[in-house]
């Protein structure tokens, strides 16, 4: 229980205590909201179009909540020191290693991918996929109010982006990753000399493949077959749909991508904890 | 009594001085309420009028605002550190130190800093998850969103080189981790897949960011004229746009 009390209470990890209790606080607001507007009918929102000026009603609102949050900021600040550990050397390597807690999703993603993938394409794909979601997302209902009836994918997506792969990982991350990167339940004393054996296996051995050869040849076809099935039958299943009509063919191929993009994380992490899988695709080039 | 101070009042505001300074009176009134926005330098950045919603807190959670407001917080107290702290190895982790101890209000001056940035980025993903719930992106806001998109990863990166500077072994080994990742960048980092065989070890993109095969002294050189200069006049110049944007949008948004 130590180790974890004290990843509690340090000073650093307090942001993420705050976030565990507002994010559900604003996830409250906002679907309560959306619930509101969807059986109303009409949101409340369109009740409320009138113009107020800004002088005062805005100006007074914005000053209030810059005192409000001004004065969290400062009690924050006299109650708590920023950390300040030993001087810096680069002959002592703590384990484990951190990253900030904002970047620790990313460094959990490493158990899963190698790091080519975990620390360079994954986060440009987050990056662009968020850009592209106005692009992609075709849907003219529920602009500028709350909603989730109007748009469920968009807002089922999004959530299970923005919670299980960057709250929950980076949660992960900091409270129950110990030395080593080795999990460790909350009330587990961290040892320095836990072992755990490796016994993943690629999947490809699995199937009892073996040469390295039809390895990679196998490996790109589970990989490319994941990309493409599951569209592909979508798309011959639904293409005379008015859905797929408007979204057209490239949004389409887009969509499909990113999405699957993200659905590799969970699976792969299935796939780990369940068969102890490393790779899926071993190439004499890189690995997926 | 009553006379005398309106008649004080008025030899005030009428003044030379009290003229130069504010250009008109403070009547109630609808011309005075919208003249108070547009001819003030400050404020002017709002429209004279918004939709009822949009000072509603439960649409917008104030979140945008509040991660302005941090921004301007951890300028305002960044300025002031920076007369304290000397970005070499020698100095930095000293400086600190002395910050602390022996500066009055020099540990509170830190803690501010340091809260109000992981405050910013708290609130700049909220801020997101909301415009998310909200649709705001949608047409004609996309070209916002991504703007927005762009000072999310500055914000972080903001925060993230500003973790080096007190050069203790929490900054260090925290920023030896998070670069660690561009070594494996495919063509570009020296362990990425389909690197040519002219990239090394000393001559990749982490060689760029760093300035070194490791984190090493010109890395925190290199990161604090980042911290101090680069990414904030990037965050500046981007708010003002999205800022700007905002407006030209058309303001908030909301059911049409
Ligand atoms: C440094 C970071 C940022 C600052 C200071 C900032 C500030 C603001 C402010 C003050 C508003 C006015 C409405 C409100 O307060 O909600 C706003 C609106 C908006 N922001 Fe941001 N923002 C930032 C980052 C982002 C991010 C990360 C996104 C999305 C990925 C984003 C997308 C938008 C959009 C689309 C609007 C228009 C919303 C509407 O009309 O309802 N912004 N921003």
């Amino acid at each position: 229980m130590e180790p974890f009390l004290a990843l509690v209470s340090k000073p650093d990890n307090v942001p993420i205590i705050a976030i565990i209790f507002l994010l559900p606080f604003f996830t409250w607001l906002a679907f309560s909201q959306g619930r509101r507007n969807d059986k109303a009918g009409t949101p409340a929102e369109a009740a409320l179009k009138d113009k107020v000026y800004v002088w005062p009603y805005l100006c007074r609102a914005e000053f209030l909540c810059a005192i409000i949050v001004m004065l969290i900021l400062g009690v924050w600040s006299i109650a708590l020191d920023a950390p300040l550990e030993e001087m810096s050397d680069p002959a002592k390597t703590p384990n484990p290693s951190k990253a900030p807690w904002y970047f620790l999703a990313l460094q959990e993603m490493l158990v899963y991918f190698d790091p080519w993938i975990a620390g360079v394409v994954l986060p440009g794909l987050i990056i662009a996929g968020l850009i592209a979601i106005p692009y992609i997302d075709i849907n003219p209902k529920g602009k500028g109010y709350y909603t989730l009836k109007e748009r469920p994918f968009a807002i089922a997506t999004f959530c299970f982006g923005f919670f299980m792969l960057w709250i929950v990982l980076m949660v992960v991350g900091t409270f129950l990753r110990g030395p080593g990167w080795n999990f460790f339940a909350p009330w587990v004393k961290w040892d320095p000399h836990k072992v755990v054996s490796l016994t993943n296996v690629n999947l490809s051995y699995k199937f009892g493949i073996r040469g390295d050869l039809t390895a990679n040849i196998f490996g790109f076809i589970v990989v490319a077959g994941y990309f493409s099935l599951g569209p592909l039958l979508y798309f011959w299943k639904r293409k005379t749909s008015r859905f797929l009509q408007e979204l057209g063919l490239i949004r389409y191929i887009i969509v499909s991508f990113l999405f699957l993009t993200m659905m590799a994380l969970p699976i792969k992490m299935i796939l780990r904890w369940v068969w102890n899988i490393k790779y899926i695709w071993v190439s004499p080039w890189f690995n997926v | 009594m009553d006379e005398k101070r309106n008649g004080l009042k008025e030899k005030i505001t009428n003044s030379q001085i009290w003229r130069s300074m504010f250009r008109h009176g403070y009547e109630k009134t609808g011309r005075r309420y919208t003249l108070q926005i547009l001819q003030n330098v400050w404020l002017h950045l709002h429209p004279p009028r918004v939709p009822r919603h949009g000072i509603n807190f439960r649409f917008t959670w104030c979140m945008g605002g509040i991660t302005f407001l941090m921004f301007l917080v951890t300028a305002v107290t960044g300025v002031l550190l920076m007369f304290y702290y000397r970005p070499t190895a020698e100095y930095a982790f000293r400086d600190i130190q002395y910050l602390e101890f022996d500066i009055p209000f020099g540990m509170l001056l830190r803690n501010m800093h340091r809260w109000a940035a992981h405050g910013m980025v708290i609130a700049v993903m909220l801020h997101m998850f909301r415009v998310f719930l909200t649709g705001s992106y949608k047409k004609p806001r996309e070209f916002n969103w991504a703007v927005g998109v762009i000072l999310l990863v500055v914000t972080l990166f903001l925060s993230f080189t500003g973790y080096l500077l007190p050069w203790d072994q929490l900054a260090l080994w925290a920023v030896t981790v998070g670069t660690n990742m561009a070594r494996a960048t495919p063509v570009l980092g020296h362990e990425g897949p389909f690197v040519p065989q002219a990239i090394t070890q000393s001559n990749d993109v982490r060689f760029v960011l760093l300035g070194g095969t490791e984190v090493s002294p010109s890395t925190l050189l290199r990161f604090y004229i980042l911290h101090c200069v680069g990414v904030p006049i990037l965050a500046s110049v981007l708010m003002a746009l999205h800022f700007w944007r905002v407006r030209k949008d058309g303001g908030i948004s909301g059911p049409l």
